[in-house]
């Protein structure tokens, strides 16, 4: 059951992936994204860690493909008007991108890790473990994110206001 | 290749290496490919995903914490990233009526 699933989700994965990178219209891609986000959460359950599964799904698929939706839509991007590449330029990024997805793999295939049971039995992405973790070793890492974010935040309103000068 | 589909009890972590690897390889190819500026912000938004989906997976095979708990931080790093990027794109969309990147030559003289 639980090697049809990870075959399932991945396979699901990789095609709203590509999705989001082939399809013309943007909202088109932003709905492809927030599928891929769901199948990586359902990787995420597989592998016991619903926290971070409940977390992908809230922040990514909830908050910032909103906010990815409304700027389409606020700027009245819902139709495929984007000018294309020319042929080449298109053919030169794919062939980039394969040679670097044949270096990957060609890595990962050397690489021999040992095989090792009762994974999916980890207990380590449950809210209990995570959170004492969060709060005894990375405390202060925590504290300043919120920082971030407030600076993130002026600094969206900042950018987003027509004139400053006024 | 599939002889781990007889197995019930878990999963390989080479698999999550390789889809891993795809996922992000798509994300590069997108931001290649793709002129649009959002586009190329979701293709981040992948490659940051692929990365948090290998993380979690090592972080289960290793049994330690440490790696959901970066997760998270890059999670939280993205939602600021992704703020500031969108704020910048509309701004740009209001100067220059277009999300298209190669417009955007002006620092180049």
């Amino acid at each position: 059951m639980l090697p049809v699933l990870f075959i399932a989700l991945s396979i699901s994965a990789i095609l709203c992936a590509l999705g989001v990178v082939v399809s013309r219209n943007p909202i088109h891609s932003v709905l492809f994204l927030i599928l891929t986000f769901f199948c990586i959460s359902g990787h995420y359950i597989l592998m016991n860690a619903q926290f971070l599964a409940l977390v992908n799904i809230i922040v990514y698929a909830g908050a910032i493909m909103v906010l990815f939706l409304f700027v389409v839509m606020l700027l009245n991007l819902n139709k495929a008007t984007e000018p294309h590449k020319s042929d080449m330029a298109k053919i030169a990024a794919s062939i980039t991108a394969g040679l670097l997805l044949m270096v990957m793999l060609g890595v990962i295939k050397g690489v021999s890790l040992p095989s090792f049971d009762g994974m999916m039995d980890s207990e380590n992405g449950y809210v209990k473990n995570l959170g004492r973790v969060l709060f005894q070793d990375y405390l202060i890492p925590f504290e300043l994110s919120s920082i971030l974010f407030l600076a993130a935040m002026v600094g969206a309103v900042l950018l987003g206001k027509k004139n400053i000068e006024e | 290749m599939f002889d781990f589909l007889n197995n019930t009890g878990s999963i390989p972590i080479d698999y999550y290496l390789w889809l891993s690897g795809v996922l992000f390889c798509i994300g590069v190819m997108g931001v290649l490919l793709r002129r649009n500026v959002i586009i190329m912000l979701m293709s981040i938004e992948l490659m940051l995903n692929s990365v948090n989906l290998l993380f979690v997976a090592f972080s289960t095979y290793l049994g330690d914490a440490k790696g959901q708990v970066f997760v998270f931080f890059i999670m939280l790093v993205a939602a600021a990233e992704v703020t500031v990027g969108l704020a910048i794109l509309t701004m740009i969309y209001r100067n220059t009526k277009s999300v298209d990147i190669d417009f955007l030559k002006n620092l180049k003289g």
